[in-house]
């Protein structure tokens, strides 16, 4: 495909998305279009259904919309209380309340769901990820009223979410399951036997505990004995029970999946693999399609186990089979996931296939339309999961706001939005925090990743906190760009957690060049007045500053000429030339810095020089003074700081679950204070040092925002 | 200050005034200093006259002796004939506050932290009411611009309030015989704003915050927000549309529901007849539920200080223009700048509410909680701006978010507007 693509300008994704989506998709060459035509007319051919529910909000619900609308199939959306004004809302021919905001009461009340399914008369459903999407009861319910679930049947479901069920299927399908031996071990000697028997490196613990408790890995026979030792101590003593499990440790495991297809007539194919080991606390980031790490044997060898399993359980639709491979390229069942994933697009780009819609006629029970053969591998494709989260704390820390300003890049060439939220969306409390899953397709991953960078620049978020500084360090990342990740990346290539892009001497001398032009734009433009007042306004001739701009712990003397339509900026000691159109409404402001161009953001400004500026991803706070204001600004008091440690603030905006003092109570360091719950998440807020406490101005059941004094001690 | 820089265009005036205090030593050579307690001046801000003076502090704590008060009636008097505003920075132990000049001169700044303004000190105060009060307290930057609303606005200090002040002054015509000023303007006049159509909260009882509107619609997203920390259930503060100044007061359904009460009335009613003494045309918010109902309000002259905001609104004669976004209920419809008033352009959002009052009320009043479907029936033929906009109260059922193009159509039309009210020597506000 990509060598018959010569005479066209663009080299773009292969997916057929051009009346749906607002990307500018271009096509190769006139025999692929004829292809699309044939496809065109299937479109029509083939009936499905007349109305189809969406049981999910958000992203997922307006992508599965996109596909309904190309298919001819009305749609209803469902939603809560809050989201009456959400995209997925406007953009389905119908819409229903279901409830209020709280999930359990809307998105997951399936008596109001089926309600809404029998009032509107729709025959399908299409369930999302999430919510009702794995839930075999809603399954049961939807099948007893007739109406088809898109997706596979009860008992698949039932099976892929039983986690001993679905090992056992797999190793009776001859899937690679994580070797292991859970029971008593009598000595060291059979320990070993055992080990080897697995192959080295193994961990072992206590069956008994939970999680990685205890846990020690062995690399030979020596190590295996000493783990024994102290396992099965700690078995018997700890837990009272002498069980051990030894299993095979995955060294620097990787996540990655294959996407299945089945349909109702015992055909399945597989769709490639995705890659998804950059995750944080088990929730994926950066996702992408091919992997740079499989080789087409193993590609094809998971590929066909995945099948396997499919075929074992009689599966239909769209499904994941998830596995963990090492640094040797062993790879291991996970497990099933039996709905559409969140990562699906990247399948989509280098595919050219809409999952969304083979869903659909797989449900409705037509046989699938490709062969294995049929299934490319069309260049390469990533996608960015973009949060609303702080990601300097933890990696990301849910955020809550309203959009103030939302601009997709759609403008960058191959490039994929898949969102639910716009301008004047509220991010609440109730619902996950994604924004948008941004893909970016190239014909090779070092254009992909090309286009990424360039499209993470160019998109305007504000109101809200956002990853974007971690999507676009991530993405540049040399680890990452070789490919050499895992699942533990993030915590190995940031330890100390992510504190943003850390620039060169260079990048600091263009970000306070491009502050300071900026500042000088804005001193010129308040100077250009229309009309004519009484008193004639003076003329100003000056063409240089000297500035001062505070960045982090640095003051930097810049000065600034004006040279014609650009800038000439001394920083340093070093000459920089800084030409843009100077727009100053403009949120995205494209700025050539001695001939590199680059897209920045200035976030915000005010009178005090207090200037926010996106710059590779990272925000950064400058103050800009003239040099005058600076000096004389020594002669001013020094504000006294705020004492944190007697005073405890909400990191995060939330609501509080539970406080557990009162003014007057003696806390100690450390103690848990109270506990704040964002999404899906309970934080507990501990003192900072040992005291009394003097007031509490929070109760259990407030809703709190970032920075809102929750509890100050004496 | 003094100090002449070859970039800082600042010419002083009479640096060779001394003080003629004769008493107590003051004559010995030593306790002259040329110039005396003030620095005073003309120099331009981004190109624009202005005049300044600038009590010294480090020369006899800045205090007012006749030379200084001289001075700063020399360039005052000048100000006033060439019609320059004149800024006023005031340091001193004993100054009284010089006010009802051209312009700034009513903005008094003061900073943050080392500022303090009183009429008596905290001594002379524990004296007479026995009252146990800090400097900070009784007359510090918070107590003046959250608590009093002597001051329009804090600063961290007086570099920060320069360069604000600065800012400020560009959204200020020279004097009263200027037209607002129109800057270049970088943002499109016919931008939608399309989050605004979805802004107001379906429920009539949900806050939202003023300033979001507020900020959307202006060019840049840019307020200069006045008395931000005073009566916050009003808003009042300067913008541009389309590079011109507007002044925007908008009520903030986030404060008490965005009622009217005295404190805000006040301050509404002095931004208004500031806009309209400087030929600034005025942007009028309106979602408020009606007056604060109480007896400390009413004890305290509600209905007085209420009809100084009404009477401002009726007596502007610059360009009005007024978006109803929510609630517009009773006597506090009538007040903020409604058709009544004289307003030039006044538009309702599909989300406005225009009646005496809520549905809830009215039909309690009404049927005396005897009528159940009552008050659905009030709903529908009053929580909404036809009945208005069929009577004429209304020119226009408005999308919020073509808000911005409206606006900027209708200031352009009303640049030229002249209206004239009846011969008085000078206009009686209910004071």
């Amino acid at each position: 495909m990509e060598s018959s693509g010569s005479q066209c300008v663009k080299q773009d994704c292969p997916f057929q998305w051009q009346s749906v989506f607002t990307t500018k998709v271009q096509y190769q060459s006139k025999n692929l279009c004829f292809v699309h035509l044939s496809r065109f007319l299937l479109f029509f051919s083939l009936q499905t259904f007349e109305k189809l529910l969406i049981a999910n909000r958000g992203e997922i619900a307006c992508r599965v919309i996109k596909t309904c609308k190309k298919m001819g199939i009305k749609t209803v959306a469902i939603h809560s209380d809050v989201d009456a004004n959400a995209v997925h809302v406007k953009m389905a021919d119908e819409a229903v309340c279901v409830g209020p905001a709280p999930t359990s009461k809307s998105y997951l009340n399936m008596d109001a769901i089926m309600e809404v399914i029998k009032k509107t008369r729709a025959q399908a459903v299409h369930p999302g990820y999430g919510f009702l999407s794995e839930n075999k009861e809603f399954a049961r319910r939807l099948a007893s009223e007739g109406v088809t679930f898109i997706g596979p049947d009860t008992h698949a479901i039932q099976a892929m979410g039983d986690k001993i069920e679905s090992k056992l299927l797999a190793k009776n399908a001859k899937v690679n399951t994580i070797p292991g031996f859970d029971g008593v071990v009598k000595d060291a000697d059979e320990a070993v036997r055992i080990a080897r028997e697995i192959g080295y490196p193994v961990m072992i613990k206590a069956s008994a505990g939970g999680g990685g408790k205890g846990m020690r890995i062995a690399w030979d026979d020596e190590e295996t004995r000493e783990g024994f030792r102290f396992s099965s101590q700690e078995a018997a003593s700890s837990f009272g029970d002498d069980r051990l499990l030894i299993e095979k440790f995955i060294d620097n495991p990787r996540h990655i999946e294959i996407q299945v297809l089945a349909d109702k007539h015992g055909n399945a194919l597989w769709l490639n693999e995705r890659e998804c080991s950059i995750q944080r606390r088990n929730q994926k980031v950066v996702e992408e399609a091919p992997s740079t790490f499989l080789d087409p044997e193993t590609r094809r060898a998971m590929g066909e186990q995945a099948v396997a399993l499919a075929k074992a359980v009689k599966y239909s639709s769209a499904g994941t089979v998830e596995f963990l491979v090492d640094s040797s390229k062993n790879f291991y069942f996970l497990e099933m996931n039996t709905r559409l994933q969140v990562e699906h697009p990247v399948t989509e780009c280098i595919t050219g296939l809409d999952l969304v819609q083979e869903m659909i006629r797989v449900a409705k029970g037509y046989p699938l339309r490709h062969k294995q053969a049929d299934i490319p591998i069309n260049g390469w494709a990533v996608e960015c999961r973009v949060y609303a989260e702080d990601p300097y704390k933890s990696f990301g820390l849910p955020s809550i706001g309203k959009l103030s300003q939302y601009q997709e890049p759609l403008h960058v060439p191959s490039v994929r939005v898949d969102s639910g939220i716009q301008q004047g969306s509220d991010i609440s409390i109730y619902y996950d925090p994604m924004i948008s899953k941004l893909i970016t397709y190239g014909s090779n991953r070092a254009e992909a990743l090309k286009r990424m960078e360039e499209a993470l620049d160019n998109y305007v978020i504000r109101g809200v906190a956002h990853n974007i500084s971690l999507l676009r360090e991530v993405i540049i990342h040399p680890r990452f760009v070789q490919g050499d990740i895992s699942t533990k990346f993030l915590p190995e290539v940031y330890p100390d957690g992510f504190k943003g892009h850390k620039l060169t001497d260079l990048e600091r001398r263009e970000l306070l060049a491009t502050a300071a032009s900026l500042y000088v734009a804005e001193q010129l433009r308040s100077q250009r007045f229309l009309g004519t007042p009484r008193i004639p306004i003076a003329k100003s001739k000056q063409s240089s500053w000297e500035l001062s701009v505070r960045l982090g712990d640095g003051i930097y003397p810049v000065a600034v000429s004006k040279d014609g339509s650009s800038f000439s900026v001394e920083v340093d000691g070093m000459k920089l030339n800084v030409t843009s159109e100077w727009n100053l409404a403009s949120p995205l402001l494209s700025v050539t810095i001695d001939g590199t161009q680059r897209t920045i953001q200035r976030l915000s400004r005010n009178a005090s020089g207090d200037t926010s500026i996106q710059f590779l991803g990272t925000v950064y706070k400058l103050q800009i003074l003239t040099k005058v204001a600076a000096e004389l600004s020594k002669y001013m008091p020094e504000k006294a700081a705020e004492d944190t440690s007697s005073i405890l603030r909400s990191p995060m905006p939330g609501a509080v679950v539970a406080v557990s003092v009162k003014p007057g109570d003696m806390v100690s360091e450390g103690q848990e204070i109270c506990v704040i719950e964002a999404m899906k998440m309970q934080n507990s807020m501990i003192a900072a040092k040992t005291g009394k406490v003097k007031a509490v101005h929070c109760k259990a059941g407030d809703t709190v925002g970032e920075g809102d004094l929750l509890v100050e001690l004496e | 200050s003094r100090k002449k820089n070859k970039r800082i265009y600042f010419d002083e005036y009479d640096m060779f005034v001394e003080h003629r205090c004769s008493d107590f030593g003051m004559d010995s050579s030593k306790n002259k200093y040329p110039g005396d307690s003030v620095v005073t001046g003309r120099g331009r801000i981004n190109g624009r006259l202005a005049y300044v003076f600038s009590q010294d502090f480090t020369v006899f704590g800045g205090s007012l002796s006749g030379a200084h008060a001289q001075k700063i009636c020399k360039v005052m008097d000048q100000a006033a004939m060439v019609g320059a505003p004149v800024i006023g920075l005031n340091d001193s132990g004993g100054a009284r506050i010089q006010e009802g000049v051209e312009s700034l001169a009513g903005y008094a700044d003061i900073f943050l932290d080392t500022s303090y303004l009183f009429i008596t000190g905290p001594d002379v105060v524990k004296s007479v009411t026995n009252e146990d009060v800090t400097q900070e307290q009784l007359g510090g930057a918070k107590t003046h611009t959250s608590v009093s609303g002597v001051a329009h606005r804090a600063f961290e200090n007086d570099i920060d309030a320069l360069l604000n002040l600065r800012e400020f002054f560009n959204y200020l015509p020279l004097s009263n015989r200027d037209p607002a000023p129109v800057r270049e303007c970088h943002d499109p006049s016919d931008r939608l704003v399309p989050e605004l159509d979805m802004l107001v909260p379906i429920e009539s009882t949900k806050a939202y915050d003023m300033l979001d509107i507020i900020h959307s619609i202006a060019d840049e997203r840019e307020f200069f927000e006045i008395m931000p920390s005073y009566a916050r259930n009003i808003v009042v503060g300067f913008a541009r549309m389309n590079g011109r100044t507007v002044g925007i007061v908008g009520n903030q359904p986030k404060v008490a529901s965005g009622c009217l009460d005295i404190n805000s009335s006040v301050k509404g009613a002095r931004f208004v007849r500031f806009c309209d003494a400087f030929n600034i045309p005025l942007i009028t918010f309106v979602d408020v539920p009606g007056f604060l109902p109480g007896t400390a309000q009413e004890y305290g002259g509600i209905i007085r200080h209420g009809a100084k905001l009404l009477f401002a609104f009726a007596e502007a004669t610059v360009p009005k223009i007024t978006i109803i976004t929510r609630k517009a209920y009773g006597g506090a419809y009538d007040v903020m700048s409604s058709k009544h008033l004289r307003g030039d352009a006044n538009y309702a959002w599909p989300t406005a509410e225009v009646a005496v009052m809520g549905a809830k009320g009215a039909v309690q009043i009404i049927f005396r909680g005897k009528e159940a479907d009552a008050e659905a029936e009030y709903v529908d033929k009053f929580a909404n701006p036809f009945p208005a906009a069929m009577r004429g109260f209304v020119d226009d059922i408005i999308q919020p978010s073509t808000t911005r193009v409206r606006i900027c159509h209708d200031l352009d039309v009303l640049a030229s507007k002249t209206q004239s009210s009846p011969w008085k020597k000078h206009a009686n506000i209910p004071l």
